[in-house]
């Protein structure tokens, strides 16, 4: 653990990485202390340039709604879908791949094909498909990115599964006479789970560049302020105020950014071999 | 440039070693067989079957899903026609065979949608599969552009990357393209389509925002292809450029993997020139990851185009697919998800097959 952490720290994006994030996520905690206002609410005149005044240093939007608000709100919303739906995503694959791994044959032949067929179909349209049919809401939104990211997950324990499962320490618990199951969760998954990390790191950037997407073609959370619908609203005002899209976006850009970075980092100090290959 | 810190940092300043490990062997050094054709025929229709099975099951997937929308399709038929009579309901009920159990109903939705039959978008008065295909061309002239930009600028600056990664004095030029792709990967590509917008448009007032081409200029040959044009350039940049960012970090790392090589140190001692190990050597055998990508990237930009069509106000079906979730239009909803589906599904095949012919190593047989 030391070592990896030593790895991961000496990773000087990594660590920007972690920082942005941790006051990413500052913010979003703090928001109702920051702003005790919803960030519905119109609480000054509309079209403050920002940097103007003091009190809305992000500037107002064309109702007056304070722009520092929807960008505090808007980062819970976009860190809990894009956890959420992760989490939902990645349970859903190790379930889905740990099967067709370890057990082989026809269930993994059709497990395969049906991980394959959601690979093939286009992500986003999927997406936008499924939330438009099941209405836009946090559930819909945090299914319907969960839906379309799984398989890459299924395929990767998978594949870690199906040679996990020839060696030593697997054979000899089966010979013990462990159950499957057991087998699966104490003995192969543990020793699968750095990829895994990996992999889910990265998708929680994709799940809050899909999140934000959906909530600019409007098929975002009606109750809830987001990065995507802020930039989205702000589309008509372009010419007049166009730092209304300009901060949002950045807001969006940064914590994506974060993530990579951190997922990078996890990536080289939890795969310390790969390192030497010049591959990034 | 710092965000590009963490990947040149992370390898070592020396050439990278080949692994043992490594899966395949330089195509230089293979004769190149003959592909039996009938093996290639095989491979093509067992190709063939596979992709129309997923499109069969897109279709029963949409069946699915038209039945979970919100509103029963027979009274949202009557009110489109104005009428909420229940006898009119039950008779349109009957018309359109909602009483009949559910497999008889799919079964009679999947022939539908084989026979062409995709429904009817009652919003725009006219047949679902005709509103896509008249807004396919668009969509198509679209994607192409946006793949060749991607491709080629993607591959040119991974090449860049790569030669410049071990060069002490041109060393920042690696982190500046490393780096500039690592932002470009992080960026929500609506929002950078407005930037650009406001820049081009807007500011500097270079290039049209809005449509294909010029409103009732009614221009013909040479300046109408010059007007589509200018119209066509943000669009393709704001489309091309995540997989671009994708193009240069995957040739970029399959260059300097395949640098690291035997054959190529080889090539190198027996006094080739620089330039032609690239090109001869390395660039051909580091182009095949980017081959395999290719396939796939085509395909999501299908899907990629709802926002890029939505914000450029482009006439293809990602525009239809917007215009559609606007106005709760769910046949023209799936339908446009189904064509999207069955673009990739061809995509993928034609890759498959190109691929295979690109490189004469791999089997035929099985290769999952």
């Amino acid at each position: 653990m030391s070592g990896f952490a030593r790895r991961f720290l000496r990773n000087t994006g990594a660590v920007a990485g972690l920082m942005i994030l941790a006051a990413i996520l500052v913010v979003a905690l703090a928001a109702p202390l920051l702003f005790p206002d919803s960030p519905w609410m119109m609480v000054a005149d509309p079209l403050i340039l920002p940097f103007q005044d003091g009190q809305y240093p992000f500037g107002t939007d064309m109702l007056g709604r304070d722009i520092g608000a929807g960008l505090a709100y808007g980062a819970r919303v976009s860190l809990m879908i894009g956890a959420v739906s992760t989490a939902v995503a990645v349970l859903a694959g190790i379930a889905i791949g740990a099967a067709a791994g370890y057990h082989g044959g026809w269930v993994d032949d059709l497990l395969m094909r049906v991980t394959e067929f959601f690979q093939t179909i286009p992500q986003l349209a999927m997406a936008v498909v499924l939330v438009a049919i099941l209405t836009p809401s946090i559930g819909s939104i945090v299914a319907a990115i969960a839906i379309v990211s799984w398989p890459p997950v299924a395929r990767l324990v998978r594949g870690e599964f199906l040679t996990l499962r020839e060696r030593e320490f697997v054979q000899a618990a089966v010979v013990i006479g462990q159950h499957p199951g057991r087998i699966m969760l104490t003995q192969i998954l543990p020793n699968a789970m750095s990829p895994i990390i990996i992999t889910a790191s990265l998708m929680v950037a994709t799940a809050i560049l899909t999140e934000s997407a959906l909530s600019f073609l409007g098929l975002g959370d009606r109750n809830m302020m987001s990065w995507g619908f802020m930039i989205g609203a702000s589309r008509t005002m372009l010419r007049e105020a166009p730092w209304m899209s300009l901060m949002p976006g950045v807001a969006i850009l940064l914590t994506v950014l974060a993530i990579n970075l951190i997922g990078e980092g996890l990536n080289d100090a939890l795969n310390p071999q790969l390192r030497h290959r010049g591959e990034d | 440039m710092s965000a590009g810190s963490p990947i040149t940092g992370a390898a070592p300043a020396q050439a990278p070693k080949a692994t043992p490990t490594l899966d395949h062997t330089p195509a230089q050094s293979v004769l190149p067989q003959r592909v039996p054709s009938m093996a290639l025929a095989r491979f093509i229709l067992a190709k063939l079957v596979k992709g129309v099975l997923v499109v069969l099951c897109v279709v029963v997937v949409n069946f699915f899903l038209i039945r979970l929308a919100p509103g029963d399709p027979a009274s949202i038929m009557a009110g489109e026609s104005g009428s909420s009579d229940p006898n009119y309901v039950a008779q349109l009920r009957t018309q359109f065979g909602l009483d009949r159990p559910l497999p008889v109903q799919m079964a009679t939705y999947v022939l539908g949608v084989v026979r062409f039959d995709w429904g009817f978008s009652y919003r725009m008065k006219l047949p679902v599969l005709q509103l896509i295909l008249d807004r396919l061309p668009a969509t198509l002239l679209l994607m192409g552009s946006a793949f060749v930009f991607s491709v080629l600028l993607g591959i040119f600056l991974g090449v860049i990357a790569s030669r410049t990664r071990y060069t002490g004095r041109r060393r920042w030029l690696d982190s500046l393209i490393v780096g500039g792709a690592l932002l470009l990967y992080a960026t929500p590509l609506f929002w950078l389509s407005l930037l650009m917008i406001v820049l081009f448009s807007v500011e500097l007032g270079w290039l049209p925002a809005f449509g294909m081409e010029t409103v009732g200029a009614g221009l013909t040959g040479w300046s109408r292809v010059l007007d589509i044009t200018t119209h066509l350039v943000l669009p393709t940049v704001s489309l091309g450029s995540f997989y671009m960012a994708m193009y240069v970090r995957l040739t970029r790392a399959s260059m300097l993997e395949v640098m690291g090589m035997d054959f190529v140190r080889t090539a190198r001692a027996k006094g080739v020139a620089a330039p032609a190990v690239i090109r001869r050597h390395v660039l051909r055998n580091a182009l095949l990851p980017v081959v395999t990508f290719s396939g796939i990237q085509l395909g999501q930009l299908a899907g990629g185009a709802v926002l890029t069509e939505t914000v450029f106000g482009w006439p293809g079906i990602g525009r239809l697919m917007f215009d559609a979730l606007m106005q709760r239009d769910y046949q023209l909803l799936l339908g446009v998800f189904l064509l999207t589906s069955a673009m990739v599904v061809v995509f993928n095949m034609l890759t498959d097959v190109i691929y295979r012919v690109v490189d004469p190593r791999i089997a035929f047989e099985g290769g999952r």
